[in-house]
């Protein structure tokens, strides 16, 4: 009988030490475009890189200087325990009611809305919330800009998953219009302030607003990635 | 000294400017159909007019209200014939009365801003003013008896 010995390969290059060229090659490209946030055909890999609508791409240029996919997403689920804590989720409901305390019920007395985001009729939000705090526990929290996002751009918080939420923020047709610049200088809203300054008798946001702000800025300038 | 001008006349009152809006109108100025219920903004019984708007005055710091246009239950009109208020005899709605004139000048705005109001308009409108005797449908029922009154109003004016 004849026998059978294996070939050994004779190609220019032994088989062991091509294979793991290739699995580091392979490896450095996989990072690169994980960092990136897109694979090179441009489909999205763990993260997203934001989309702006009618933003115009140079108005972010200065703000990104350090893009990092990975910083910026622990940044953002940081800012995110922030907007769905009750502090602001309440102004931001997916109903077209406020809510109200700790625990987000539904505001009473039939509040609604509004096309403007500031009420209706004799039920308009600065008619009880006075430009500030109204003494006691559970009296109206103040602000002088107290509203609802508008009905044409309704902003909801409550249910959106940290990815929607993301997305939803750095997009330039649902989040009031803002490129990335004027998202970071968001942060010193009076009335994003204000859930720092809510009143008797509520929980304020799981960490200071300095840290807020702090992730906040992170995740912005980090590129702004919407995490899977 | 603070401000005011309460029901087209000028009042100068020396008092805190955190104090209540409705502690001057009540005490101070002594116009006492406004009425506290809660102090807390969740009843409806202090409405009163800020430039036109249903505001709490028993949240409503006095600073708030200095030369703003204040319109209280006595100024709703000069004889007590507006049409809400006629409409309110004519159903006779009260029956303690002690919320009513909140629910009058809530129902003020609701009538400038849409003079047709639906039954849907009316309880968005209405719901901040609570009525512990239950008056609610007969709030409703003046309040599109009113709405007729101020039509006919209007196409009576267009008329003459």
């Amino acid at each position: 009988m004849k026998k059978h010995s294996a070939k050994k390969f004779h190609g220019p290059f032994p088989l062991k030490a091509t294979l793991v060229a290739l699995a580091i090659v392979s490896g450095i490209v996989m990072l690169a475009a994980f960092r990136d946030g897109n694979d090179k055909s441009g489909n999205s890999n763990m993260y997203d890189t934001i989309r702006d609508g009618n933003e115009k791409p140079e108005n972010n240029k200065h703000v990104e200087a350090n893009k990092d996919s990975i910083e910026s997403v622990k940044a953002f689920m940081k800012v995110y325990s922030v907007l769905m804590s009750p502090r602001c989720m309440n102004c931001h409901p997916a109903g077209d009611a406020p809510l109200q305390g700790d625990d987000n019920h539904v505001h009473t007395m039939n509040v609604v809305r509004g096309p403007n985001g500031t009420g209706m009729y004799a039920v308009k939000c600065s008619n009880c919330h006075q430009p500030t705090n109204a003494p006691g526990p559970h009296a109206p929290p103040g602000n002088p800009k107290w509203q609802l996002p508008p009905s044409d751009m309704k902003m909801v918080f409550q249910g959106k998953t940290a990815r929607q939420l993301a997305l939803q923020i750095m997009n330039y047709n649902q989040n009031g219009n803002k490129n990335k610049a004027q998202l970071l200088e968001h942060a010193k809203d009076t009335l994003v302030k204000s859930a720092w300054n809510m009143g008797e008798g509520r929980t304020p946001p799981p960490m200071s607003y300095t840290a807020f702000v702090s992730v906040w800025n992170e995740w912005i300038k980090k590129g702004g990635y919407a995490p899977k | 000294m603070i401000s005011l001008n309460v029901n087209q006349k000028t009042y100068e009152v020396d008092v805190d400017g955190n104090m209540p809006l409705l502690w001057v109108i009540r005490d101070i100025i002594g116009l006492t159909g406004t009425k506290y219920g809660c102090g807390v903004a969740q009843c409806g019984a202090c409405t009163i007019h800020m430039n036109g708007e249903a505001v709490r005055s028993c949240v409503t710091k006095v600073s708030r209200a200095s030369g703003q246009k204040i319109v209280t239950i006595e100024g709703l009109s000069q004889n007590n014939d507006d049409p809400l208020q006629l409409a309110w005899q004519e159903i006779d709605v009260p029956q303690c009365g002690y919320c009513h004139s909140g629910q009058l000048m809530s129902a003020a705005v609701l009538l400038r801003e849409n003079p047709n109001p639906t039954d849907e308009d009316i309880d968005i409108a209405m719901s901040g003013n609570i009525c512990r005797c239950g008056t609610y449908l007969r709030i409703r029922k003046a309040i599109h008896l009113a709405a007729g009154m101020h039509q006919n109003k209007s196409k009576e004016a267009k008329l003459g």
